[in-house]
């Protein structure tokens, strides 16, 4: 076989393992702390013998092995429980939004990653001057304010103040296309910040990287100009790292999304999530904790799978 | 101590500054953490510097209140999670095998899963106070440390100054403490000002979504959900905290990015 | 005289540099050198690391590596000054007129790339040559430069191959766009010694068919006599003698020169062997966990008391394992290690205290080998400490008598490692196994880190420490000079197995097995004409065969 597909292989089955791990470990974190379903419904102030009923009732009185192989086994088939708080279908919600969550990511890696690339190799052209100076500060500042509060900051100058743009990112299906991009400018510039400044200084880092190295010297003294240096050595080096930067960052935008959901009242997973942790509804959740566990794991494992075929040595083995 | 550069001094002189505040927050501030003073809202006045908040509190107090808070709950957490991701991280490193392999994979485990998202999972179950806010916080981000521990004293463990004091004789009390310690100390205490960012941000975040520290306690991110519905109506006093946090968030990244620049040019020392 | 095709007038070169605990500044690393070179010439620059002669080989290209400028004087290719021409112009001389061989092609050629393509895209970026005539000259070089299967190699990458064909790749690279002058900077220096011959040759061959002039940058002066028609001596950026290759080897005029030619003529008579020796290897075997095969098979040496025992191997022939097994990092399959008269653990953890003591180790990089945050009071009062549990005054007075013997003196004491010359660092590890009072230390390629005349010293040193301690080295090297310099007996290996051992003078005469006869013959010896008698004697050899 191949070498590369052998680690591939390795790779996606990791992967999977880590997912069936993962599942484990959220649905062993609710079973090990104090306090479970019932009790969330009833309050702290319920008597023993009504949380005893209702635990009887919701299933809860059996091992919790069963509930988990159970509980694995319906995710599988697309089953993923009913609401506490509501008794709908957890995964009729979850559809819809994790719809909406998906749109405002895709919109926001669309501009982001082209964007942190373009800064990057800008910073790195122009490297200790003003221009890497100034990109490294404002990131810098990015950096050290949480996504809400970069999320307010907009909503007061833009929205408020400017008057651009709703304060509020209300979708729903009967708005246009434009109408929802609209909708949602502002969450998408606000992600945009956060994960620009992460993706730009390791697209930085990484590019500088490559040109530290010595085929870079080789290549200027056979007299190429800068731009066939960058196109034709460090371009097809510097892929591999820079796509793991971009699917890193894109993880890290999965869980941005959560709050900047929150700040914009946007109907996503995120809002989902948060408002149900509040209400202690269990099911909700834990399904909501396994999904994003889910793709945070996929998009780690495909940084892994690119840098793994985009190595050289492994793609032409001796 | 000499040849500081200006950046860090500055970042130095910040940082103080703000643990300065927390710490003396009674004796400095004008009015009480809860005290209603005014009327809602009311704008910056030689009385309210800030102004007052959604239900009449003097702003500047609540903000000093909640730098106590935000930076008592993150320098705790930085702690705990700094104690037990280094212990653990430099054992697995000196003993190796068996014992490396489960510490690694469970870390391994837990890192797939975006400590937010286990953050919200635990907080879900248990009610959110002080102590757990730090226990939860800490442990989750002992990972990173760990990780981190692990591999510096991984990179020393191969060093051949460590195999001449094993081929001494030396136990692993004097290899841990007298050989790697010693060389890990600058990367793990720049890493630590980092850790202690990223603490601000995430129980901020924590506090913002209502999962955080509870009314009628104040804290940065507190401050802005209690505040946020004034944006509207074009009221800034959400974002005082954004500036307390960056302005915070910022001179320690200076410190920090001082002494990691410090360590490497003292390694990279005489060719 | 024809014009020079490269005239050099007082170039300046100076640096940034980052001391650890000062503001960065501007040093001058070379202090206004001048030299002409002409046409067809081999120019080779010589000196110790620090002499600056790579950067003024890089500087005939205009080029200045990391934070070295240019900072004065003149550098005229082919009749024009190229410090004072424009980019464009500095770009179409490099890779056209003048090209470069680095030390290490297994990181200047890109890993994402065909052999062939980088070979050729000077030649063709020049507009020297169309890229098919490029590839037929480039298959053309790889022949003569004695590459296996020369039609297909240049589509491999550069993984694909070993690292003495990629130095040869390299110097296909430069030859390619047919350049009027080539930069080789330690071309041969990362290679193994029987590897090394075979580049040398093609490269001189190379240089010879092609009538290329060369500026050759190397520290050994053994193998710049081979390749070069004039040598410049550099020391720290100055100019100390300038003459034909003849001249230079034969007949130096300067004092520094004088002893860069007469390095390793270190006078060292062969003891004979004891009765008992104080290591004892027996029938060892070993190799690595995770890996399948053995590193070493059934090797059995001697080493007698007070005496040295010279391991001698290239890269890959195990003389380092041999180390790892003897202290008992490594514990071996088969075999045993008997030391003073006892068979030792095999493992660390089973040695005694006194065991440990009585074996210690010095290591080739002395930089790693010392705790960057010891004192080298510290650091040499520990063994004194662990092993004597001497305190306070009497280990004081120890110590001081120890940097005495390593002759560096009580100033030493409260010194880092960082605030240390090479030389200084190793002399300081010396000590420190000197300390525990040892009955035999492993010396495993201690002095391959070093400039010659400062790994000279500590070699002497060794030999004057023998004499006082009585104490028995096993010396780990490639270098066969250092071999002949320091050893009593001798042990050759080769892919894991002893492949000749006994009494120096018995090893190093003849009748030779094959390898061992490789392996001296290719060791560079500093007589004109060496490298063409070694290559003709091998050419009859194989002949006659």
């Amino acid at each position: 076989m191949h070498p590369i597909i052998k680690l591939v292989s390795q790779r996606i089955a990791l992967g999977l393992l880590l997912l069936f791990g993962a599942s484990a470990l959220i649905f062993g974190l609710t079973e090990a702390l104090p306090g479970d379903a019932a009790q969330a419904v009833l309050g702290q102030a319920a008597t023993p013998e009504s949380l005893a009923n209702l635990r009887e009732e919701m299933g809860l009185d059996r091992p919790a092995l069963t509930r988990y192989v159970e509980w694995l086994g319906g995710i599988l088939q697309g089953d993923l429980g009913t609401s506490l708080t509501n008794k709908l279908d957890i995964a009729e919600s979850v559809g819809k939004r994790l719809g909406n969550t998906l749109f405002l990511a895709f919109w926001a890696a669309l501009i982001s990653v082209p964007l942190a690339i373009l800064l990057g190799l800008l910073a790195v052209r122009y490297r200790n001057r003003w221009p890497d100076k100034l990109i490294s500060a404002v990131t810098l500042t990015t950096i050290s304010i949480p996504e809400f509060l970069i999320g307010y900051v907009l909503v007061y100058f833009i929205a408020v103040k400017l008057g651009w743009f709703s304060p509020l990112a209300m979708i729903n299906d009967s708005m246009s296309i434009w109408q929802k991009l609209s909708a949602i400018a502002l969450p998408v510039i606000v992600l945009t910040m956060v994960v620009l400044a992460h993706m730009m200084r390791m697209t930085r880092a990484a590019i500088l990287n490559v040109m530290q190295s010595a085929y870079i010297e080789t290549a200027e003294l056979k007299g190429l100009n800068n731009f066939k240096i960058i196109y034709r050595h460090a371009f097809p080096n510097a892929i591999a790292p820079i796509v793991n930067v971009v699917m890193l960052n894109l993880a890290y935008l999965v869980v941005g999304v959560v709050v900047v959901e929150v700040v914009f009242v946007y109907p996503g997973m995120g809002q989902y999530l948060v408002d149900h942790v509040t209400k202690r509804d269990v099911p909700v959740v834990l399904a909501c904790g396994v999904i994003f566990a889910a793709i945070y794991i996929g998009l780690n494992m495909v940084a892994d799978i690119v840098a793994i075929l985009a190595n050289p040595r492994l793609r032409h083995p001796k | 101590m000499k040849n500081i550069p200006i950046s860090a001094l500055i970042g130095l002189g910040f940082t103080v500054l703000y643990f300065f505040v927390a710490v003396f927050a009674p004796l400095l501030a004008p009015y009480g953490m809860a005290e209603i003073v005014g009327d809602v809202w009311e704008p910056s006045s030689s009385e309210h510097w800030l102004g007052t908040d959604n239900i009449g509190r003097d702003l500047l107090s609540r903000m000093i209140y909640g730098g106590r808070t935000t930076i008592f709950v993150a320098t705790a957490a930085t702690i705990l999670s700094f104690v037990t991701g280094s212990v653990l991280g430099f054992l697995a490193a000196v003993l190796g095998g068996w014992a490396d392999q489960v510490l690694s994979r469970g870390v391994d485990l837990v890192m797939s899963i975006p400590s937010l998202i286990t953050a919200l999972v635990v907080l879900a179950m248990v009610p959110v106070t002080i102590p757990v806010l730090i226990i939860v916080m800490g442990l989750l981000d002992a990972t990173r440390v760990y990780r981190l521990a692990r591999a510096v004293a991984v990179d020393i463990e191969v060093m051949d100054y460590v195999e001449a004091a094993k081929l001494r004789g030396e136990g692993h009390v004097w290899i841990i403490f007298r050989e790697i310690l010693p060389n890990a100390l600058s990367p793990l205490v720049a890493e630590l000002g980092l850790r202690f960012i990223f603490m601000v941000l995430f129980v901020s975040t924590l506090s913002f979504l209502g999962l955080g520290v509870q009314p009628p306690l104040a804290d940065w991110g507190g401050i802005v959900k209690e505040n946020k519905d004034g944006i509207v109506y074009g009221i800034g006093a959400a974002l005082y905290p954004a500036v307390a946090i960056a302005t915070l968030a910022i001179s320690v990244n200076l410190v920090a990015d001082w002494v990691l620049n410090r360590t490497t040019s003292l390694k990279g020392g005489r060719g | 005289m024809s014009d020079p095709l490269l005239k050099v007038r007082d170039l300046k070169i100076g640096a940034t540099v980052y001391p650890p605990g000062e503001k960065p500044h501007d040093i001058e690393i070379v202090h206004g050198v001048s030299f002409d070179l002409q046409p067809g010439k081999v120019l080779g620059l010589i000196g110790e690391s620090g002499a600056g002669k790579s950067t003024i080989g890089l500087a005939s290209m205009a080029y200045g590596r990391g934070g070295v400028k240019i900072t004065g004087g003149e550098v005229w290719v082919n009749g024009r000054d190229i410090l004072k021409t424009s980019l464009k112009d500095i770009r179409a001389l490099r890779g056209g007129e003048v090209t470069y061989v680095s030390q290490s092609a297994a990181a200047s050629f890109n890993p994402a790339k065909k052999i062939m393509d980088q070979v050729v895209e000077a030649a063709v970026e020049q507009k020297k040559f169309s890229r098919k005539q490029a590839e037929a000259r480039a298959r053309e070089l790889f022949a003569k430069l004695g590459l296996p299967d020369p039609d297909n190699i240049g589509d491999r990458y550069p993984h694909q191959v070993s690292g003495g064909q990629l130095q040869r790749c390299m110097t296909a690279l430069a030859l390619c766009p047919e350049p009027d002058l080539v930069v080789f900077d330690e071309p041969t220096t990362a290679l193994d010694v029987t590897t090394q011959i075979d580049v040398l040759m093609a490269i001189k061959e190379a240089i010879r068919d092609t009538g290329v002039a060369a500026l050759y940058i190397t520290h050994d002066l053994a193998v710049v006599a081979q390749v070069s028609d004039e040598i410049m001596v550099l020391r720290m950026g100055d100019m100390v003698e300038f003459g034909s290759t003849d001249q230079i080897i034969n007949n130096p005029q300067k004092e520094y020169t004088q002893a860069l030619v007469s390095v390793r003529s270190i006078d060292h008579e062969e003891k004979q062997p004891t009765p008992e020796p104080v290591l004892s290897v027996q029938g060892i075997t070993a190799r690595y966990k995770g890996l399948n095969f053995d590193v070493l098979h059934n090797v059995n040496v001697d080493l007698h008391p007070g005496q040295t025992l010279a391991v001698v191997g290239e890269s890959g022939s195990g003389k380092s394992t041999l180390a790892r097994v003897i202290t008992g990092l490594l514990p071996p399959r088969d075999g045993d290690i008997v030391f003073a008269g006892r068979t030792l653990s095999p493992s660390l953890a089973g040695r005694t205290r006194e065991d440990l003591r009585e074996l210690q180790m010095i290591y080739q990089m002395a930089d790693v080998a010392m705790n960057p945050r010891q004192t080298v009071g510290t650091i040499i009062g520990r063994p004194l400490e662990f092993y004597f549990n001497m305190r306070g005054a009497e280990k004081r007075k120890r110590i001081v008598e120890l940097l005495d013997e390593i002759e560096l003196g009580e100033k030493f004491m409260d010194r880092y490692p960082a605030e240390l010359s090479g030389g200084q660092k190793q002399r300081v590890c010396i000590a420190r196994s000197l300390a525990a009072k040892p009955k035999m230390i492993i010396c495993d390629e201690v002095t391959s880190a070093l400039d010659p005349l400062v790994a000279d010293g500590i070699l002497k040193l060794l030999l004057d420490l023998q004499k006082i301690e009585d104490v028995a080295y096993l010396f780990i090297t490639h270098d066969l000079a250092t071999v002949r310099a320091i050893s009593d007996s001798i042990a050759v290996m080769y892919q894991g197995r002893v492949v000749r051992y006994g009494p120096k003078s018995q090893v190093l005469s003849p009748p030779f097995d094959d390898y061992t006869d490789l392996l001296l013959s290719s060791v560079p010896e500093m007589h004109l004409g060496w490298l063409e008698e070694v290559v003709a004697h091998r050419k009859m050899e194989s002949a006659g065969n």
